[in-house]
């Protein structure tokens, strides 16, 4: 077994049964990362002594007779996410040299359940973008084809699990930042109900759509990655206070008994032939897996984005005054403290942080508050509903992850042709449904030369982790679509 | 609601931002076309309907006014960038008379 290419539970097992060490896993792992990471860029920052460090860790207590869910798996995480001691960027310049005081939840019971962590991914500055193009930090490429994006936000960690840099790793999806990549990377990724997983830790974006998931190869490591992190945590308010269901236990062979919405808004026939025989054949392979299709509708679906461009920047432009120059980051002198303000943030942001606080503090301003946000917070309570109604005839919606693969770099110059990338996510986010990308094949895209992946979205009614890692397991396990693509060469 | 042209300036001031005259130039077309974009949901109706703070719904969450273990003083400041006698350091804010 090559252990770069195993998966976390194999990996989890062998270590357990002492076949081998963490320490083994690590040192197989840490000069991978070092020399080949350099053509994808996933991480900004390599953690290998703290890997070391875990992994003697967990060969201590697997020696004691514990027995770990993540035994010596290698994880690797957003550099969103809290890690004491390592630089937390956001991809931004205005945190590049801030070392975290304290870990996150998600991160911690990850290193608790035995995971290793192998260093800090890169990621679409404070998480705003859809490409990795928006990090102020670094260039990440997909490893499936150097010359296109890894997709975003959270594109470090789906770059990372796609190359086999890391087994695992963290993402956080606040309109589709999981998803999206993960579709792009040839990667399971996976956003839990809103409030599932702690948000303690995460540096805020907008805080009423933030979730931390994971990316894994396979749904079920994603499942095993879940099972870790979810529960409530007193460090978060808005942690769901629900008895844990664990997920790992769930996983289904069939679809039997199951109704599959196919969304009449989101027909797949306008994102040309290739893509719609990709998708077509989906449904068609949840069908034969027993799932009865039936047609849905979400009729105020299409105001998703617009929804959504008002409520996260109006979130975002609050959460992001934090960042004054005075007791984190940089700060740029000025005459007086209102100079330092504008001149420290005017330094420290990217184009388009700025541009979303931009937007959001005038949606939030006097005489536009009703107008703009109000009027976006009642489309959402429209959207969730739509949802609600929808999943009276159906247990699982299916759609696409992204409308087309990964593009190139520099593809969408506007604003708005890259917020248009998250056209499925944005709603599901809205609504604060758990859902995910599970690979569903690959076109080979305009211009390119080689097949890029393809990300089939699964969303179900909030709380229903079980069934959705369940139905995904299954269609994974009959369709196998991850498999058929070959390694990127870097991986050899 | 129509998309008002965004007086980018003083929206800036308000979010502590310093722009350049380049960036209030391309700012403002670039947020005129996303106003222009976030315009078709006022034909959505929503008369009748509650405002969604959050979707999952969650009470007045409380908890026990107990002291519990947090960052010393020094790992707390260790990230600031001026800190003098235990405190952040930060410019003068109260104008001279």
């Amino acid at each position: 077994m090559d252990v770069r290419t195993a998966s976390a539970r194999e990996i989890a097992r062998s270590v357990n049964a002492r076949e081998r060490s963490a320490a083994e896993v690590a040192e197989a792992y840490i000069p991978h990362a070092q020399t080949t990471d350099r053509e994808i860029g996933a991480y900004l920052t390599l953690t290998p002594e703290l890997m070391r460090e875990h992994a003697a860790r967990v060969d201590a207590r697997v020696a004691a007779g514990e027995s770990l869910p993540l035994a010596g798996v290698p994880i690797a995480i957003k550099d969103n996410m809290a890690l004491r001691g390592t630089r937390t960027t956001c991809g931004s310049k205005i945190l590049e040299n801030w070392i975290a005081p304290y870990t996150g939840t998600a991160v911690e019971r990850l290193l608790a359940a035995g995971g290793l962590p192998i260093g800090k991914t890169n990621m679409d500055e404070f998480a705003m973008g859809s490409s990795c193009e928006n990090s102020a930090l670094g260039v990440t490429r997909n490893p499936y084809d150097l010359e296109r994006v890894p997709g975003g936000s959270s594109g470090g960690s789906a770059a990372a699990v796609g190359a086999c840099h890391a087994t695992l790793s963290l993402g956080s999806d606040t309109g589709g930042s999981i998803r999206e990549p993960a579709a792009f990377c040839n990667v399971v990724g996976f956003k839990p109900t809103y409030g599932r997983v702690s948000r303690y830790g995460l540096i805020a974006f907008a805080s009423s759509l933030d979730q931390i998931g994971p990316f894994a190869r396979t749904v079920e490591d994603a499942a095993l990655a879940y099972d870790a992190i979810a529960g409530h945590d007193p460090m978060d308010a808005t942690s769901l206070a629900l008895p844990l269901e664990t997920t790992a236990d769930a996983l289904r062979t069939d679809l039997r008994g199951l109704r599959v919405g196919i969304v009449k808004e989101f027909a797949t026939a306008g994102l040309g032939a290739q893509i719609d025989a990709c998708y077509t054949a989906a449904y068609a392979d949840l069908e034969k897996l027993g799932a009865e299709l039936v047609e849905v509708e979400l009729p105020t679906a299409k105001y998703g984005l617009a929804t959504y461009y008002l409520i996260a920047p109006a979130e975002c432009s609050s959460n992001l005054a934090r960042f004054d120059g005075v007791r984190y980051g940089l700060r740029v002198d000025g005459a007086d403290i209102g100079e330092m303000y504008e001149k420290t943030r005017a330094a420290g942001f990217g184009p388009e942080v700025k541009r979303r606080i931009l937007i959001g503090t005038y949606a939030l301003s006097s005489g536009y508050y009703d107008a703009y946000y109000v009027k976006a917070q009642k489309a959402r309570t429209r959207i969730a509903a739509d949802f609600a109604r929808a999943f009276e005839k159906c247990d699982l919606i299916a759609s696409p992850a992204a409308s087309t693969p990964a593009f190139g770099f520099n593809a969408k110059s506007d604003p708005v042709a890259m917020y248009l990338m998250d056209y499925y996510t944005i709603p599901v986010s809205l609504a604060g449904l758990p859902s995910l990308s599970v690979p569903c094949g690959a076109v080979v895209p305009e211009g390119g030369s080689v097949p890029m992946p393809l990300g089939l979205q699964l969303a179900s009614p909030l709380f229903t982790e079980r069934l959705l890692l369940g139905a995904a397991h299954a269609y994974e396990r009959a369709t196998l679509h991850a498999a058929k693509l070959p390694l990127p060469e870097l991986v050899k | 609601m129509a998309a008002d042209r965004i007086d980018v300036r003083h929206v800036a001031k308000l979010a502590r931002l310093a722009l350049t005259d380049a960036e209030v130039t391309l700012y403002g077309a670039q947020l005129g076309n996303l106003l222009q974009f976030v315009d078709e949901m006022s034909e959505l109706d929503t008369e009748s309907v509650a405002a969604t703070a959050q979707v999952v719904e969650t009470r007045n969450v409380v908890r026990e006014d107990a002291v519990r273990p947090c960052l010393t003083r020094e790992a707390a400041l260790a990230g600031a960038p001026q800190t003098q006698a235990g405190f952040f350091r930060v410019p003068k804010i109260i104008a001279a008379e």
